[in-house]
């Protein structure tokens, strides 16, 4: 883009965004012409909007670290034992910095559903199943996705359900590095 | 703590869209209705008022930060006191409650609580991945961050432990959809079957289109009052305004991540959660310890710690003791149709577990309309008598306050004076309670209003 010069008067224009040649307006503006701009329909335009953000795992970056490594981590009090499936930095209830600890690779199935629409960002995905897992020796879930199930034939079934983890060879640093199956579905 | 009136509200139209105003220009809508109904001018009303608090949920629905003062400014209310709050789905909520803080206190003889919500500035699914920004961003939004997913999966667990069918959380949608028929604010009016509701698409299992509210554009505004505040308004009015009392606040919460919720153990209920007529009860107490020998823990996913704690503040301050009997009407947060069969149980309108029955029971129905429905007991106590999120919309900021209009229109008797028909207008009505729900279940706040004897 070329610099404002600094004794510029007129203002350079350019072709990119919203452009209109022509809007309709009266062509004289007088005391009924005013009075009818109250009966003007609305501009509505597109207004795009993009950000790029930097996320810090910060102290659940283990976590992440792990999927990557194919490990499952929580966290767990080390008085009490209280364990999350979730990482979580403080216990709730005691207010002490949690450890980690490694947890089981297979779990049950607590609850599901089977996503048909969803956010922009997971539509092309649809139909997905989300999941909440529970693992023995954790006191809290954790929320992933089921495959291995059909998405079509959804049942309560599946609560109850023994599903073990299975880890993405590429990790893209985010939850989704581990997702479930069902636990007696064959390797691939 | 002082009395707290709650004279007036407005509610603008609620639609799709409103690219006719602005978010400012929608809120003053709702403002000068309830300005006009007490027969006050904007002037006059000015003069008199002391401060407001606005909500509105989410910056990114309207890209536009500090939207409060815009409104505050735009009714002008500047340089008097004002605030926003914000919290989810409970929002509107969380504002009616703060404006009766300030009343309460003696900070203001005369707030204004306002809220709004401008949702249809991005297309459905973009606002649906807004919405799930409402939930852990690290763990839970990037497994496939979709609301009606987190509800679903409750829906799922609460079928597991207790049988609750899909035919009984679509005869809430029935039920709902049919008294908007008669609402004219609502921005549905649609009669419904059964049938209709299961067989709309299935959005995430077992949640269709029509077990799940719409998003909206619209406003909703409140006036709260002190005795000193009610003298001033009804002097400048020159005449005597309906007396609608808030008498009971209660807001509780819970943790972000569904999978963070507690699984506590019978004793634990009992001495934190079970609401008087539970513990009273040696057959409920029985009940609930079958419950729990099944492997019932509590809250679970399955129900809102955060709204049973708000119903026992509300109902603690309001000298509530059982609910079902001593609630006129309820206005309560069903974005979902489940939502509403697992807030029947928090508010202690039926027991935990029995939320699926009730449903269909007829109990939470209105008098006098045909709902195409076999019900086995007459109403007791009507749920969304206006027709809720589901038929009247959720303008997320405004949605709270909705209710509290509706409820004060209600204990005021004067349906049908806004409605232009007098259906919905609940016989008598005497004492009413409002609840506003944020996701998946973190803030949620009972309000309970009753007509002055």
């Amino acid at each position: 883009m070329a610099k404002n010069k600094t004794n510029e008067t007129k203002r350079e224009e350019n072709l990119e965004g919203t452009i209109v040649f022509n809007l309709p307006f009266p062509r004289k503006l007088d005391k009924e012409s005013l009075k009818a701009l109250k009966d003007m329909t609305p501009i509505v335009k597109r207004q795009p909007y993009h950000v790029e953000y930097l996320h810090s795992y910060a102290q659940d970056s283990p976590f992440f670290a792990g999927l990557t490594n194919r490990v499952f981590l929580g966290n767990r009090d080390p008085k009490t034992g209280y364990t999350y499936a979730t990482p979580r930095g403080a216990d709730m209830y005691t207010g002490n910095e949690t450890e980690w600890v490694r947890l089981p690779d297979e779990g049950t199935v607590h609850a599901f559903t089977v996503c048909h629409f969803g956010s922009e960002e997971f539509l092309p995905e649809t139909p997905f199943v989300l999941a909440l897992i529970e693992f023995e020796g954790a006191n809290t879930l954790f929320l992933t996705r089921l495959l291995g199930v059909d998405p079509h034939r959804a049942s309560l079934d599946w609560i109850g359900m023994r599903v073990r983890a299975r880890y993405i060879r590429n990790s893209k640093l985010k939850p989704t590095d581990v997702y479930f199956v069902p636990a007696e579905a064959k390797e691939e | 703590m002082r009395p707290v009136y709650a004279v007036s509200g407005g509610v603008s139209k609620f639609a799709k869209a409103r690219p006719d105003k602005t978010f400012q220009a929608v809120i003053k809508e709702a403002y000068d209705y309830a300005i006009n109904d007490i027969g006050l001018d904007f002037k006059q009303f000015t003069e008199i008022v002391d401060g407001s608090v606005s909500s509105y949920f989410s910056d990114h629905f309207s890209r536009q930060l500090m939207a409060g003062i815009m409104a505050h400014d735009y009714l002008g209310l500047c340089p008097k006191p004002g605030h926003r709050v914000e919290g989810g789905g409970a929002t509107g909520g969380i504002c009616f409650q703060e404006a009766w803080k300030a009343v309460s206190s003696g900070y203001m003889d005369v707030c204004a609580a306002y809220g709004f919500e401008t949702m249809s500035h991005v297309e459905t699914w973009k606002g649906n991945e807004f919405i799930a920004l409402a939930s852990d961003v690290s763990f839970d939004y990037p497994v496939g961050g979709f609301y009606s997913g987190y509800y679903a999966m409750m829906v799922t667990r609460h079928m597991k432990e207790f049988g609750t069918t899909v035919e009984q959380l679509a005869a809430v949608s029935v039920k709902n959809y049919m008294n908007a028929f008669y609402n004219p604010y609502a921005q549905k009016h649609q009669r419904l079957s059964i049938k209709d509701v299961r067989n709309s698409p299935m959005v995430a299992w077992p949640l269709t289109r029509l077990d799940i509210c719409v998003m909206s554009d619209g406003a909703a505004a409140t006036i709260l009052c002190s005795e000193e505040g009610l003298a001033k308004l009804e002097k400048a009015a020159g005449k005597r305004l309906p007396r609608v009392k808030v008498t009971g606040i209660g807001r509780g919460t819970d943790a972000m991540r569904m999978s963070d919720r507690p699984h506590d153990s019978y004793e634990k209920f009992m001495n934190s959660y079970a609401l008087p007529h539970e513990k009273e009860s040696r057959e409920t107490q029985a009940y609930y310890k079958k419950l729990w020998s099944r492997g019932f823990r509590y809250p679970g996913v399955h129900s809102f710690r955060a709204g049973r704690m708000g119903s026992k503040q509300a109902y603690q301050m309001a000298g509530i003791t059982d609910p079902l009997k001593e609630i006129d009407f309820v206005e309560l947060h069903d974005a979902y149709t489940s939502s509403e069969i697992q807030t029947y149980e928090d508010m202690g309108l039926c027991r935990y577990g029995e939320g699926g029955p009730f449903a269909m029971s007829g109990k939470a129905f209105m008098p006098g309309i045909d709902y195409g429905l076999k019900l086995k007991n007459k109403p007791i106590c009507p749920v969304n008598p206006s027709g809720g999120l589901i038929a009247c919309g959720h303008p997320v900021g405004a949605t709270g306050l909705m209710q509290a209009v509706f409820a004060i229109w209600q204990l005021q008797g004067t349906i049908k004076k806004h409605f232009k028909d007098a259906k919905l207008q609940i016989k008598d009505a005497k004492r009413g309670a409002i609840h506003s729900h944020a996701g998946t279940g973190t803030y949620v706040t009972v309000s309970i209003l009753e007509k002055e004897k």
